[in-house]
């Protein structure tokens, strides 16, 4: 098997003394360019590996701040295949590996092997699926075996260490541990359950763990990486994306990160 | 083999678990408690001593014979499940439901509702049982049935207009789970169809199938037979399979289901799911649903709140797929037809939900002749629809029809 270029980019930031920040945003908001250019802007500014939204009519893990971007983006006549455009083009610039977060019946619709290939082409690293637990992927597993994708499956405080073992077992990237019992948005604290989990998550075997929803801030991006190996941040990048644009964005990335770095 | 003991997670290709990590927990929760229930005498009497004393049950079936005239001369029988306590057939899942959340120990119950039934019935549980509730609601649905949200409001629940999407019955579920993911530990999701993940297909089902039971036993005493066809209406398909589901393995006995045809199924505003829709995943199981090619909801249309909904139970794509039930549109038109003329040839005015299935009956009966008897479900009455029948018959402003 290959080796996830998304598990080396956070070992890389682990071995260097703290960990990742991955950076989320939508595909097709503001529009198509401006999302790639977003993108681009994130890496440039410390984030480690880029989180790429595909809108969704109905996207049940999500808060306002992300519903109310990807509906703008649906409603200015989003298409699934911008996905393999806007990765093919963010990785044309950057080196940081791409992965597409998406609910999982747009890819039933593409077709799941089909989804594979195409995103591979596109140079894409991987899914994180919010929806699809282990028990529902087989298509999945088989085809990002085949492909070589990683795929990164959800783990939450509510989970019982049989379903951690499976989540770990089934992930490939890394694991994604919802810090909290609720939806995408920040959060003033972090909740001590995301220690918990992550712990659990690697006595059942996790070699990569990230922490995400709820993490807004420089200083609780270095509060998770204290513990887990990176520190997702969704819904701070798009607000600041919406209200600011891509300098704004940037300039967020590059605060964020400053929380990746050891304190002298 | 029986047709009558498929329990889940799976209908054939339906069915599943499609749903965020943060709610397995709850999920297999809710199956555990609700499978140790199933087996307690206990569970079952205090439910049956509910819907007897409460509920009003078993409901009564009524012949409509006048109505029946417009049927090609077939026997029609109601299954009157508009007589219940609340007014249609969702109370008796609701109970069942309620009766868990106190089992599992938590004291707030979330729900979605459409028309606003599911969530009066919600209401009405969390009355008699005290436990706290929050019910969504699309706002386009809360401004067309207005009546169902003070009701609601008066038994103590607060009801929140979700203003996402299309502001209809699925963002309304969007809404819930997002509330449920969030608050877990303490809130149970009284879920209003046979829909969602599982355990909810089976569950609801199981809740509901005392409407075929009753009214199985009841059409053999009034006709010394079973009944030639059973016909209800499908938004997400409780009251459909609920009458089905007793009848499933009498395979003389024809089911049609009746989907909402909105504006006509040729045009794009419609909630004809199994008819026009696509295998798919939507709010947590796979199932037949109205998409585009990118796997996109495509919003429905109806004038019924209550089935104007994308989606549907994994367990009628299922009977579809194996052909042991048909599903067939009906338009806003045929169905506002119906509504009228049951009221003025039986005096008994149905939900327009209901009138779906009575106008699907009223062709029916012309296709299988005279001889045939057709029993349908009267799933609820239509005191919340005034305002939109009053609207579409013009029966409300100064110079209104008078006959």
């Amino acid at each position: 098997m290959t080796t996830s270029t998304v598990a080396s980019a956070i070992r890389t930031r682990v071995d260097a003394g703290s960990g990742a920040l991955i950076g989320y945003l939508p595909v097709g908001f503001p529009s198509l360019g401006a999302s790639v250019d977003a993108a681009v802007a994130l890496v440039e500014n410390g984030v480690d590996v880029l989180e790429m939204g595909l809108p969704y009519s109905d996207p049940v893990m999500d808060g306002p701040v992300i519903q109310a971007a990807t509906q703008r983006a649906l409603a200015d006549g989003f298409r699934l295949r911008d996905g393999f455009t806007a990765v093919k083009a963010i990785t044309e610039q950057v080196s940081a590996p791409v992965l597409i977060m998406t609910y999982w019946n747009p890819v039933v619709q593409y077709g799941v092997d089909r989804f594979a290939d195409d995103l591979a082409a596109a140079g894409g690293a991987g899914l994180i699926t919010p929806d699809l637990i282990p028990d529902e992927a087989a298509p999945w597993l088989s085809a990002s075996e085949r492909v070589g994708l990683d795929r990164v499956f959800l783990a939450a405080p509510s989970s019982t260490d049989a379903r951690l073992h499976q989540a770990v077992e089934a992930s490939r990237g890394f694991v994604y541990a919802v810090s909290t019992m609720g939806i995408t948005g920040a959060r003033s604290d972090v909740d001590a359950a995301a220690r918990t989990l992550v712990a659990r998550l690697r006595d059942a075997g996790a070699t990569s763990t990230c922490v995400g929803i709820g993490i807004s801030t420089a200083a609780q991006v270095r509060e998770v990486l204290e513990y887990a190996d990176g520190a997702i941040v969704g819904s701070a990048l798009v607000k600041a994306l919406a209200e600011g644009g891509i300098e704004a964005v940037g300039a967020l990335a590059a605060e964020l990160s400053s929380g990746t770095r050891i304190p002298a | 083999m029986s047709l009558r003991t498929e329990e889940g997670p799976y209908f054939g290709d339906f069915g599943g678990r499609f749903v965020p990590e943060s709610l397995i927990a709850a999920l297999d929760e809710l199956s555990e408690a609700y499978e140790l229930a199933k087996l307690d005498p206990e569970f079952t009497a205090e439910l049956t001593d509910l819907l007897v004393n409460y509920v009003g049950r078993p409901s009564l079936i009524t012949e409509v014979p006048r109505f029946a005239q417009h049927a090609g001369g077939a026997r029609i029988i109601l299954k009157r499940e508009d007589l219940n306590h609340t007014g249609s057939h969702k109370i008796n899942n609701v109970l069942g439901q309620a009766l868990l959340t106190r089992r599992i120990g938590k004291t707030r119950v979330i729900a979605e509702t459409g028309a606003g039934q599911h969530g009066v019935a919600t209401a009405t549980a969390a009355a008699l049982f005290g436990l706290d509730c929050v019910v969504y609601m699309g706002e386009v649905d809360t401004e067309r049935q207005a009546l169902n949200v003070a009701r609601m409001r008066l038994l103590g629940a607060e009801v929140i207009p979700v203003t996402a999407g299309s502001r209809t019955l699925k963002d309304a579920i969007n809404e819930a789970m997002r509330d449920w993911v969030t608050n877990v530990e303490h809130t149970n999701y009284i879920f209003g169809t046979v829909a969602g993940p599982h355990p909810f297909p089976a569950m609801v089902r199981d809740f509901q199938k005392i409407i075929g039971e009753e009214a199985r036993v009841q059409v053999l005493e009034r006709t010394g037979a079973l009944p030639t066809a059973v016909a209800a209406c499908v938004g997400g398909g409780s009251n459909a399979i609920g009458i089905f589901h007793a009848f499933l393995d009498d395979t003389d006995v024809a089911l049609y289901g009746f989907e909402a045809g909105g504006e006509g199924v040729d045009g794009p505003r419609h909630a004809a799911t199994i008819t026009k829709g696509k295998p798919g995943v939507l709010h947590g199981a796979r199932s037949f649903m109205l998409q585009d090619e990118d796997g996109q909801t495509i919003e429905s249309h109806s004038i019924s709140a209550g089935l104007d909904y994308p989606g549907v139970g994994p367990e009628h794509s299922w009977l579809s797929d194996i052909g042991r039930a048909q599903y067939r549109p009906v338009t806003d038109a045929d169905a506002m037809s119906a509504l009228r003329l049951l009221s003025r040839t039986e005096g008994i005015i149905p939900a327009i939900e209901s009138s779906h299935a009575l106008a699907g009956a009223l062709e029916l009966g012309k296709e299988l002749g005279p001889d045939a008897v057709i029993l349908v479900n009267l799933s609820g009455r239509g005191d919340k629809d005034m305002e939109t029948a009053g609207r579409y018959f013009d029966l409300i402003d100064a110079g209104a029809e008078q006959s």
